[in-house]
């Protein structure tokens, strides 16, 4: 029996919006977004912050009861409702469809800074060759290469910034123009497995340097006094949360392209165990480098230890300075991020632009440009000038918290226990899954889940209001801070009143478990 | 490296890389269909 013959034939937007040839594709399509610049950049420092090898267990915990079932659950509202977020959620529910713009505003605000970080990292692959920073790292970054101006708006551009982050968005239109397989997925099947072996290459590398194991010995040496500690649980479920893109429409998105009888159940895993897979795999490799470092200055790891665009673009120039084929280490190091940082921002947009898609019945290339060249003007008008670290720093500390973390809470909440469709999204799941999800699934999505997310925002809530942010001016965290989290909220509500094309059924498509 | 160290090491890699080792293998066993449709991205 015919596809169409058991699920009915599609309608005509329905079959144009395009899907994944395979599970293959879709899983790396997955990996590829959830594997980002966190995972280099943040989770070594989170872990070794944390009770270093002792945060391995509250880091479990969390990837068991948070990650894994908020993924199955984002998993499931796309596969069943198949469309972007906001047309998921308006299948679900007439009231639901505002979450899913929310979503996909919180999506459009990340990928205008995101890109930024991506053609810095372009640049900085480059500066590895000859160690264009010379003696000052920190010095060259925010001196000579980003020219950083006191926090404000301004026009004064940095062609250093601003010809890589056309580069990024020339090949991102690219990407998006071409679709969802030829696109996203073949961007997925060539560069994650590239990424996985420049990473391990330069794990290998950094692993061989003097004072590697002292490095390690430092990330892994467990402080179990730290599991007493609330705020190490806090900090785990955050890492986990932000890791997984999960929460923000991206795997509501993938998911909606994969086909009605892929295991979901199993392919979710595979992407949960990857990403986390991969963060220790970072996390070897920046210890090692970091312990290389350390001895080199003569002080202990906790001397040399950062995070985010301190340990990227300040502490591995100086360790590419000083270690035997330092340019080798840089060009995987920076290329790495490059490769993690496309394959996300791929995935960031394309909630944009599938959101447009279905909204307006548009096709793949008017939708990727409509959405893409605007992205792309305001992402260099504010982040290619000497401006643009400031916003950049604000706008991603509120967007992560009061973006996304605020909106998934709410969704949980919202699909749990108010809409009630925690069962029906359990048995779409178990209907073609190799894993079944018990009570337990139901349990851990509608109680633990949003407890464990909640406290993380209370807390994230509590530090942000104590004092000004990044001892910003008020109104500056006012405008591109708390202004940009609310202004998508704002937007989201605009958005749900715009008619939807008449071409697009707003009604559940039938599956298997119907 | 001290010796908890180490041992939190291999925990962390034969939890984590284990477990992405045994979801493949649950995944490539499972006798789950490809897409049937074939949807154009217009």
């Amino acid at each position: 029996m015919s596809t169409a013959d058991t699920l009915g034939a599609p309608d005509a937007h329905q079959a144009s919006r395009g899907a994944f040839t395979s599970r293959k594709v879709f899983i790396l399509a997955a990996i590829g977004s959830a594997v980002g610049l966190g995972n280099i950049w943040r989770f070594p420092y989170v872990a070794y912050e944390n009770g270093g090898g002792a945060f391995i267990i509250p880091y479990l915990v969390a990837l068991l009861t948070a990650g894994l079932p908020f993924l199955l659950f984002d998993y499931a509202i796309g596969h069943r409702y198949r469309g972007s977020a906001p047309l998921s959620f308006r299948r679900m529910s007439r009231g639901a469809e505002v979450m899913g713009w929310w979503q996909v505003g919180i999506c459009a605000v990340i990928a205008v800074y995101y890109a930024a970080i991506i053609a810095w990292s372009l640049r900085y692959a480059v500066f590895s060759l000859d160690q264009a920073w010379g003696d000052d790292p920190g010095a060259f970054l925010t001196g000579d290469f980003l020219r950083v101006a006191d926090p404000g708006v301004g026009l004064d551009f940095v062609p250093g910034v601003l010809v890589p982050l056309v580069i990024v968005w020339v090949v991102v239109l690219a990407i998006m123009v071409a679709g969802v397989q030829k696109g996203i997925g073949a961007t997925s099947v060539f560069f994650i497995p590239l990424l996985v072996l420049a990473f391990l290459v330069l794990v290998i590398r950094s692993l061989f340097l003097p004072g590697a194991a002292e490095g390690l010995n430092g990330l892994f040496n467990p402080n179990w006094g730290a599991l007493a500690d609330t705020g190490v649980w806090a900090a785990a479920f955050g890492q986990i949360f932000f890791s997984l893109s999960i929460g923000f429409g991206i795997m509501i998105t993938y998911a909606s392209y994969v086909g009605r009888r892929t295991d979901m159940t199993g392919s979710g895993f595979v992407v949960g165990f990857a990403n986390s897979g991969f963060e220790l795999l970072a996390g070897i490799g920046v210890f090692a480098a970091l312990g290389f470092m350390a001895q080199a200055k003569g002080v202990g790891v906790d001397g040399v230890v950062d995070q985010g665009l301190g340990l990227a673009f300040v502490a591995f120039p100086t360790i590419i300075s000083e270690a035997p084929g330092g340019s080798l280490i840089g060009v995987l190091f920076f290329g790495s991020l490059v490769i993690a940082g496309l394959t996300s921002l791929v995935s960031v947009i394309e909630v944009v632009i599938s959101a447009v898609r279905d909204k307006f019945a548009l096709g793949r290339v008017s939708a990727s440009l409509i959405v893409g060249f605007p992205a792309a003007l305001l992402s260099i008008l504010a982040f290619a000038t000497t401006t643009g670290v400031p916003i950049l720093d604000t706008m991603d500390h509120f967007i992560n918290r009061f973006g996304i973390l605020l909106a998934a809470v709410v969704s949980m909440v919202v699909v749990t226990w108010v809409l009630r469709d925690l069962p029906g999204l359990r048995a779409h799941m178990n209907a073609t899954g190799s894993l079944q999800l018990g009570r337990w699934w139901v349990v851990l999505v509608s109680v633990v889940t949003p407890a464990a997310l909640t406290f993380v925002l209370v807390r994230e809530f509590q530090d942000t209001v104590a004092s000004p942010y990044g001892d910003y001016p008020g109104w500056f965290v006012n405008v591109f801070g708390w202004g940009s989290a609310i202004a998508v909220m704002v937007l989201a509500v605009v958005a749900t009143f715009i008619p939807w094309n008449k071409q697009v059924s707003l009604v559940e498509p039938l599956g298997e478990d119907q | 490296m001290s010796g908890s160290a180490i041992i939190m090491m291999l925990i962390a890699m034969l939890v984590l890389w284990g477990g992405l080792v045994l979801a493949t293998i649950n995944l490539v066993r499972y006798k789950g269909e490809e897409p049937e449709e074939v949807l154009r991205d217009l």
